[in-house]
């Protein structure tokens, strides 16, 4: 599994968005979780309740802190994940795929070009060659 | 607070090697988690058996024929009854008695006493302790000159006999809880002491820091096929919540008493010992607030959050954590003596928002024998 799969695009806040017409899933990085160590515990917004872009729309807590998961894009919460508010681990585990956190209709897809592709958010965690390092 | 550098335990490289993150704690580069995260470490620990680097304690040394009866008087519990080869938990207390350090004290000898501290209070417990010691009993910091593995868990005791020298694996395996005796451990001069700060079964191995990366190694390869694995500070802090073990500077210091913290049993009133008059001023009003374990439900209550009940805020939490084993939210926390029946219904504020909390029996681990 790629850490950045190229069909998603990405949030300097470690979200990734993946789009189906109107419709896209949001949910963290793989960086994201690697950075935050073992995900036991999980906040996210409700169906019905509206996000906005770059706000904080919910919460992951590791054993040592909470982090804010901030929304990649504004719209209405269709669905959030049942399987990650009782099994946060799968934060960790699958982040792109059974870790997706919630389902947002777009309210502007115009925010969808704010968002990072994958070879700038590699470049943003540090990932490409020559970038820097130790 | 000084920028110094960093110190490195004698098994920094073998952190290093292993992949670990490491993170400043009390003045020491220490890891906090390897790759295996925090959670496989806890459950790791209570399955089979963990390996802690624990070098950032600090160990003082007390000799002479009057060491026994001056550290008695400076430490709450019965230092005085210390047989050889047994340990003891206490407290250093001040005159207000409030609480300078927990510590054991270990009898290695008839007049030869191991103290272990906490990392970050090592200059701290030199200064209280020189200052009320008789000439005749010098203190030794060996803290720098000591390394400290300690291996935790189901399996560990099997795990470090299995590596004990010619007669010396039958004296570990005898050594009841709280025994303390030399032994040669993977060909290193070690003082096994059947301690820890898990909940669980296990040894902790002093020994010269010189000796500590063959020993690491040979603990490593002799475990992991047992299903060992080397577990940072990040575990080391649910486990020992888990069982409800306080951990200074977050559950109790200089602002909190013997009796609020739950540790009265710690103190024998009935000697003379530094803070004893004070202590026992407080056991007859009865302390004003008590340290209890909630239970939260919906987020996780963390070191400072509020303890609220109405929408009021009446204590602190202490110390909060997901316990792994407990598969719960959990937390030590300061609330008034009226509020710390166990089932009493109280909340803690985590971000803005009151979540509920319940007052618990403790600890929540119990290991079963």
């Amino acid at each position: 599994m790629s850490t950045v799969p190229e069909e998603l695009r990405y949030s300097k806040e470690h979200e990734w968005v993946r789009v189906d017409g109107d419709v896209a899933v949001v949910g963290i990085t793989h960086f994201a979780q690697e950075q935050l160590g073992d995900v036991v515990y999980a906040e996210l917004p409700e169906r019905g309740a509206t996000v906005r872009q770059h706000a904080t729309m919910g919460v992951v807590e590791s054993v040592k802190a909470a982090s804010d998961v901030y929304a990649p894009v504004s719209g209405e919460v269709l669905e959030r994940n049942p399987k990650v508010i009782e099994r946060p681990e799968l934060v960790n585990q699958d982040p792109y795929g059974e870790g997706w956190m919630v389902r947002v209709r777009l309210a502007d897809r115009g925010e969808l070009q704010m968002l990072l592709a994958p070879a700038a958010y590699r470049e943003h965690i540090g990932l490409n060659a020559g970038t820097g390092g130790d | 607070m000084s920028e110094a550098p960093l110190l490195r335990t004698a098994l920094h490289a073998e952190h290093v090697a292993l992949g670990a993150k490491l993170v400043p704690f009390a003045g020491w580069e220490m890891p906090i988690q390897y790759p295996a995260g925090i959670l496989a470490e806890h459950r790791a620990t209570r399955a089979a058996a963990g390996v802690f680097d624990l070098s950032h304690m600090g160990e003082l040394r007390f000799h002479g024929g009057d060491a026994l009866a001056a550290l008695d008087r400076l430490v709450s519990s019965d230092i005085a009854g210390l047989a050889v080869g047994r340990a003891r938990y206490g407290l250093l207390a001040n005159e207000r008695g409030t609480i300078v350090d927990d510590v054991i004290v270990y009898r290695l000898a008839p007049d030869d006493l191991l103290m272990v501290v906490n990392a970050s209070n090592v200059a701290k417990d030199r200064a209280h302790l020189a200052s009320r010691l008789p000439a005749t009993v010098p203190l030794a910091d060996e803290s720098l000159a000591t390394a400290l593995v300690a291996v935790q868990g189901p399996r560990a005791a099997a795990i470090v006999e299995g590596l004990a020298g010619d007669g010396t694996a039958a004296m570990l395996a005898a050594l009841p809880a709280f025994g303390v005796v030399r032994a040669r451990v993977a060909g290193s001069e070690v003082i096994a002491a059947r301690t820890g700060y898990t909940g669980e079964d296990g040894f902790e191995l002093f020994t010269a820091a010189a000796a500590a990366p063959p020993l690491w190694q040979a603990l490593l390869a002799a475990g992991v096929p047992m299903g060992l694995v080397p577990v940072g500070l990040g575990a080391r802090d649910t486990l020992r919540l888990e069982a409800r073990l306080a951990l200074y500077g977050n559950d109790i210091d200089e602002t909190t008493t013997p009796l609020e913290a739950g540790l009265g049993w710690t103190c024998k009133l009935d000697k003379d010992f530094c803070g004893r008059d004070a202590i026992a001023r407080e056991k007859e009003r009865g302390p004003a607030r008590r340290l209890v374990g909630l239970v939260v439900e919906g987020g996780i209550a963390r070191h400072g959050h509020a303890v609220t009940d109405g929408g009021v805020e009446v204590g602190r939490v202490t110390s909060g954590t997901y316990g792994p084993t407990v598969g719960a939210n959990i937390a030590l926390a300061y609330v008034p003596t009226a509020r710390a029946a166990i089932g009493t219904a109280l909340a803690v504020r985590i971000r803005e928002r009151d979540v509920p909390a319940r007052v618990v029996r403790t600890p929540w681990y119990r290991r079963t024998v």
